[in-house]
């Protein structure tokens, strides 16, 4: 650090009359834009979102390769029925070979996005900059949103086209393909909304490893326990699961026993975020920072 | 202008900031005392909006924090240091709270310039010194601008230079009409910074006061003298209502009389005098006697109690914030 720091130094630059200006101003859409920019320099400005973002991508394209080979060299150890499914639905199995590990990663980058502000302490920097909090938290979801959805499709579309290559001798399948590509515009659709539903989670536990417990459970684990839930009430619950329902908009066909199209799928998901995401809100307004 | 009213905050049964009331008048630094753990920094997390009162008010020139559209532009705060993303450069975490009130971003550069944090702008904040961490939290204070300050404990961790800076850049912002509202739990440094105090105790206003007039008020004058027939002047002392004491030297303190009427008295008596010096209690004296009943625990244990020469004594025991 420069020593060079005297009482001399002090009357340069304190007073800046372009600076000052009105006590309350302000176009609320202006300002929300102002907000977008400074979340966008939030996020760019640290390395973990480096980070996970490029495990998102690398991982993707990386289990996708890996898994299609792996299904293509042990094609004959499946079942006739196991071969239908993949048949009937190759993006699906390409794109959900990939991210369902890969997924994680948005999981965690969503969590820490908030949490972080927690735990470093920023969070006080960022609401007296922001007292009415709620844009803050609505500004930081919507650019989180837009680059998961970015980076996903970055990742979303070689993992088709490696996978589809790499499956064509047993389930061929074209981007051209009736559904095909809403299932890789799809792929980058559930990451996003995934992201958002990250930060609402984040929001409302504060703290990092309790926020990430969190939602791996409603992401890995909680839907496995549904489906040994018997009869059809689990099959309900378990098919309106928030990233059960969510994962519908990255396959092109649908089983006999679907309860929910895609696009309904991708519906009840951005409902579960929804609300989720208010009542993180609701309660960042309400609570002490 | 800050205007505190009736302001409270309580933690289960623990009322941290219990009824409070105060004002902060722009153009002056504005002291905001108290022993640890007296309510100081809750009661700046409650005039900035962070957390919510249990009752009263507090509002900047007549308005609430939260209902600022521009707050940066209005009010600069110093909360704990530290308070930022260690993965961030300080740079970047000056430039996103510019961006939230489309404040320029040469004007981060100017106040990273501004506190000396010019050479390590781009670097991450996870590697700064407390000094450089404070040095950035003045800087993010600044940075819009603002015509209100409010700074919890500002020149903790700053070195003697440091501090020495701080204390005349208060006194500059608060020359040019701005209001400042300064915590510390030293009073040696507020004595040299402050032009008027806020005391507070558990939560409660003490006193409210200039200064000056503060330790007028609440410490009492005593008259050193020395003479070499001190029992002889100590009689005539004595005699004329004074209350006075003998230490082993035979140095005499006269309480109740001042300077002149001793002075007097003694050469009406036709007794020498060595020395005569009037000495009145220093600012940590008159707090220590203001708050000896509302003090959590022993503030002398860490803070130097010698009100002493070297008032730059740099400050090396980080307050925590109540609970």
């Amino acid at each position: 650090m420069t020593a060079s720091v005297h009482g001399t130094a002090l009357a340069t630059n304190i007073v800046r009359s372009d600076v000052a200006t009105p006590i309350v101003t302000g176009d609320p859409h202006a300002s929300f834009a102002n907000l977008l920019r400074s979340e966008w320099t939030k996020l760019r400005s640290v390395r973990s979102t480096i980070w996970a973002l490029v495990t998102l991508v690398v991982t993707t394209i990386g289990f996708t390769s890996l898994l299609s080979w792996l299904a293509v060299s042990q094609w004959d150890t499946f079942t006739p029925l196991q071969q239908q499914e993949v048949m009937a639905d190759p993006a699906g199995q390409i794109l959900g070979s990939g991210f369902q590990f890969s997924q994680l990663a948005v999981c965690v980058l969503g969590v820490l996005v908030m949490t972080a502000e927690y735990s470093s302490g920023t969070i006080r920097a960022s609401l007296l900059a922001v007292p009415r909090r709620t844009p803050m938290l609505a500004a930081k979801s919507l650019v989180f949103a837009a680059v998961v959805f970015v980076v996903a499709e970055i990742a979303a579309f070689p993992s088709f086209f490696v996978g589809a290559a790499i499956m064509n001798s047993r389930a061929p399948v074209s981007i051209g393909d009736p559904d095909v590509l809403r299932a890789v515009i799809g792929a980058g659709l559930y990451a996003s909304v995934l992201g958002v539903f990250a930060i609402a989670i984040g929001t409302l536990v504060r703290h990092t490893a309790g926020a990430i417990t969190g939602i791996i459970g409603f992401v890995l684990v909680l839907s496995p326990l549904a489906l040994l839930l018997p009869g059809t009430v689990g099959h309900h619950i378990h098919a309106y699961l928030p990233t059960v329902a969510g994962q519908g908009i990255a396959m092109t066909a649908q089983r006999s026993d679907d309860l929910l199209t895609a696009w309904q799928g991708f519906g009840v998901f951005g409902l579960w975020t929804t609300a989720l995401l208010a009542l993180g809100a609701y309660l960042l307004k309400r609570r002490d920072a | 202008m800050i205007e505190v009213r009736n302001l409270s905050k309580h933690y289960g049964n623990k009322a941290a900031v219990d009824d409070l009331s105060f004002t902060v008048s722009p153009g002056t630094v504005t002291g905001f005392l108290g022993p640890n753990g007296a309510g100081k920094s809750t009661t700046m997390r409650l005039i900035l909006g962070l957390d919510r009162p249990s009752g009263g008010t507090a509002t900047i020139d007549g308005v609430e924090y939260a209902e600022l559209m521009e707050p940066l532009r209005v009010v600069g705060a110093l909360l704990e240091a530290g308070a930022v993303h260690p993965g961030r450069s300080a740079h970047n975490h000056l430039l996103y709270l510019a961006q939230t009130q489309a404040i320029a971003s040469r004007r981060v550069d100017e106040v990273l310039d501004l506190v000396g944090l010019h050479d390590v702008a781009h670097d991450r904040v996870g590697g700064f010194s407390l000094g450089m961490r404070q040095r950035l939290g003045i800087a993010s204070a600044l940075l819009g601008d603002p015509r209100v300050l409010i700074l919890d404990e500002p020149v903790n961790g700053l070195d003697p230079d440091g501090i020495f800076w701080f204390r005349n850049l208060m006194k500059y912002l608060a020359g040019e009409g701005r209001t400042v509202l300064v915590s510390s739990h030293l009073m040696t440094e507020m004595a040299l910074t402050a032009d008027s105090l806020v005391v507070i105790g558990r939560g409660r206003l003490i006193a409210q006061s200039s200064t000056e007039e503060f330790i007028s008020r609440n410490s009492e004058q005593t008259v050193t003298v020395k003479a070499p027939e001190f029992n002889a002047l100590r009689e005539v002392l004595t005699a004329a209502g004074a209350m006075v004491e003998v230490d082993d030297t035979g140095t005499l303190t006269v309480h109740v009389l001042d300077a002149v009427r001793i002075g007097d008295l003694a050469g009406r008596a036709g007794l020498v005098l060595h020395e005569l010096s009037p000495r009145r209690a220093s600012l940590e004296d008159a707090f220590m006697e203001r708050t000896h009943d509302v003090r959590d625990y022993d503030v002398r244990d860490t803070v130097a109690s010698d009100p002493g020469p070297d008032p730059c004594l740099p400050v090396l025991v980080p307050e925590r914030s109540t609970p």
